[in-house]
């Protein structure tokens, strides 16, 4: 039952209730993201505050449970953070999904998104679990300049 | 044990045949046995097919058609001799109809080719402006981006019929879809999604009244059931090797002789030509014409293997026990909550490709549950046929289909694993 390493309850909870769903205004950006061999999609707005305040993160999407539910635990983890903090998270995380499985991860720095450390080790999920991540990266660059 | 089903066809014996696929034995990763429901995709090979290759690999290859040793005859004797079988297989009117192609694509695409083309003078293949260009929304992205992409290079209309809502070719509207501008129409004889077999002999009536040509894109039909070109009346074919237990790398396009004659040729190079002067050239005749450069050798004598191994089993056996199979899959399939069906429900002209959704889960997880474990191998996705899920309203499908080494027990195990899905997301 190897699959059960990736569909970590974690995963399974957030794909259920996934938190921050749903698109808000105001917002300083808005990208879509798509992966084009599944399908999977996201759109996702981005507010920030002041002294890089992420004031929000919220989104909406279709696709299969771990590129939703990596998108509701990137809200969690988002809000109320700073652009800062995120960014680093973001390096993490993709650095974990990119691992092969072979990474350590950090999980001081990721919190709950370190239950996706079982993903890295089926290379066509990977670009499952990051469309969201990528797609907040964009945003970001998107709502700062 | 061999038992008769009608028509005095032998049925098939299943544990013979799986124990010609050393694959379906194999265990995978954790001690799982493999399920292997994904045929529709690509097939696996019998140890005659690959025991043809290497044969012809370790002892007989050269090239073909040009070398004047031993080996060269050898292989050109048994490249020939591949598309003898073919032909023969489909019931085609001469050898010669038979083009190699790489895989159904490039068949579909040698054809969408030939229209519109300045290389070529017939009438039957002018295009431009006006003329309309006629496909279904089940297609394969196969038979829709080459008829896309000629009507962008001809100005030519694309047009298209529709879907019932119990996946079914919608002909309501014949009458004025395919008309006196139609020049071509070109549709599945199989779906690759919906397991639908079209109703192609209502379709070519139209088509002969206007005066268009047919073409079938066969790929999904070809290794399920008996095929009788000659009998089918169409004017083209296209159909691959690696579905039914050949290699991948070899396709096949059948042609009417005098249609092939009139067409210009697809690819320039080598062996496709009479003479070649610095200005100009002239061809060499079908299947030639079509067969430019060294063509795929041994996959063409791989592929004549499989013939010969589908005629050993006979096609009217290897269809009987699909279409049991597949009456076996729907009752099962039924009888789990949340799951649709997209496609026909019933065995009418229906093959035994049967693709689903399941309420509140997305197909990539249902498959990744499956493989990891059950080890049933399936697909998911849309199957590249986008539009027709588009037209059900759905992202993806998760899609079982089976063949001749398949068996109930299978699709028991199908059924185990998409209880077990739910229970995961429930």
């Amino acid at each position: 039952m190897i699959a059960e390493s990736m569909y970590q309850e974690l995963i399974l909870e957030h794909y259920k209730h996934p938190q921050g769903r749903g698109l808000r205004e105001p917002y300083d950006a808005e990208v879509h993201h798509v992966n084009p061999t599944c399908g999977d999609e996201i759109t996702m707005r981005v507010k920030l505050g002041d002294g890089g305040k992420v004031e929000d993160v919220s989104y909406d999407g279709q696709g299969c449970s771990i590129s939703q539910a990596a998108a509701s635990v990137l809200h969690e983890l988002a809000s109320g953070s700073t652009v800062e903090e995120t960014l680093g998270v973001v390096e993490e995380f993709t650095r974990l999904m990119q691992g092969r499985g072979q990474v350590e991860p950090d999980e001081d720095v990721l919190g709950d998104a370190v239950a996706f450390a079982g993903v890295a080790k089926f290379p066509a999920r990977v670009k499952c679990a990051l469309l969201a991540w990528m797609a907040y990266k964009d945003a970001l660059v998107r709502s700062t300049t | 044990m061999t038992a008769q089903v009608s028509g005095g066809v032998t049925a098939l014996d299943v544990d013979r045949i799986r124990n010609d696929f050393p694959v379906l034995s194999r265990e995978l990763p954790g001690g799982r046995p493999l399920v292997y429901l994904d045929s529709g995709n690509s097939s696996q090979k019998p140890v005659q097919v690959v025991e043809t290759m290497r044969e012809h690999l370790s002892m007989h290859y050269s090239n073909v058609g040009r070398a004047m040793h031993v080996l060269g005859a050898e292989s050109t004797e048994a490249y020939e001799n591949a598309r003898d079988k073919v032909a023969a297989f489909v019931g085609a009117p001469s050898r010669d109809e038979i083009v190699f192609t790489k895989n159904a694509s490039e068949a579909l695409n040698l054809v969408a080719y030939a229209f519109g083309n300045p290389a070529g003078s017939d009438e039957r293949f002018r295009m431009g402006p006006g003329d309309e260009i006629v496909i279904s929304e089940m297609e394969h992205h196969s038979n829709i981006v080459p008829w896309q992409l000629l009507a962008q290079r001809t100005g030519a209309t694309l047009r298209w019929f529709p879907v019932t809502d119990d996946g079914r070719l919608d002909l309501s509207g014949i009458g004025d879809l395919v008309n006196e501008r139609t020049k071509i129409v070109s549709i599945a004889h199989q779906s690759n999604v919906l397991g639908t077999v079209n109703p192609v002999a209502d379709v070519l009536a139209r088509v002969r009244d206007v005066g268009a040509l047919l073409m079938l894109d066969a790929s999904q039909a070809v290794p399920h059931h008996p095929a009788d070109f000659a009998a089918l009346g169409v004017d083209f074919v296209a159909f691959t090797g690696h579905k039914m237990l050949g290699p991948s790398g070899i396709g096949v396009l059948w042609g009417r002789r005098e249609l092939l004659d009139a067409m210009p040729p697809f690819l320039g190079g080598g062996e496709m030509i009479e003479a070649v002067w610095m200005d100009r050239s002239t061809y060499a005749p079908v299947p030639h014409k079509f067969e430019a450069g060294t063509p795929p050798i041994v996959e063409a004598i791989g592929l004549g293997a499989a013939v010969d191994y589908l005629n050993a089993v006979d096609m009217r056996a290897v269809e009987a026990h699909e279409r049991a199979l597949t009456a076996y899959a729907l009752d099962a399939l039924r009888e789990i909550p949340g799951l649709r069906v997209i496609g026909p429900t019933t065995l009418e002209s229906r093959g035994g490709t049967v693709s689903f959704t399941l309420e509140g889960i997305h197909p990539h997880d249902v498959g990744q549950i499956l493989d990891d474990s059950f080890g049933v191998a399936v697909r998911v996705g849309h199957h590249c046929a986008r539009p027709l899920h588009l037209r059900f309203g759905i992202p993806a499908t998760t899609r079982a289909s089976f063949y001749l080494y398949n068996t109930t027990g299978e699709i028991d195990a199908l059924v185990r694993g998409l209880h077990y899905v739910q229970k995961v997301f429930a």
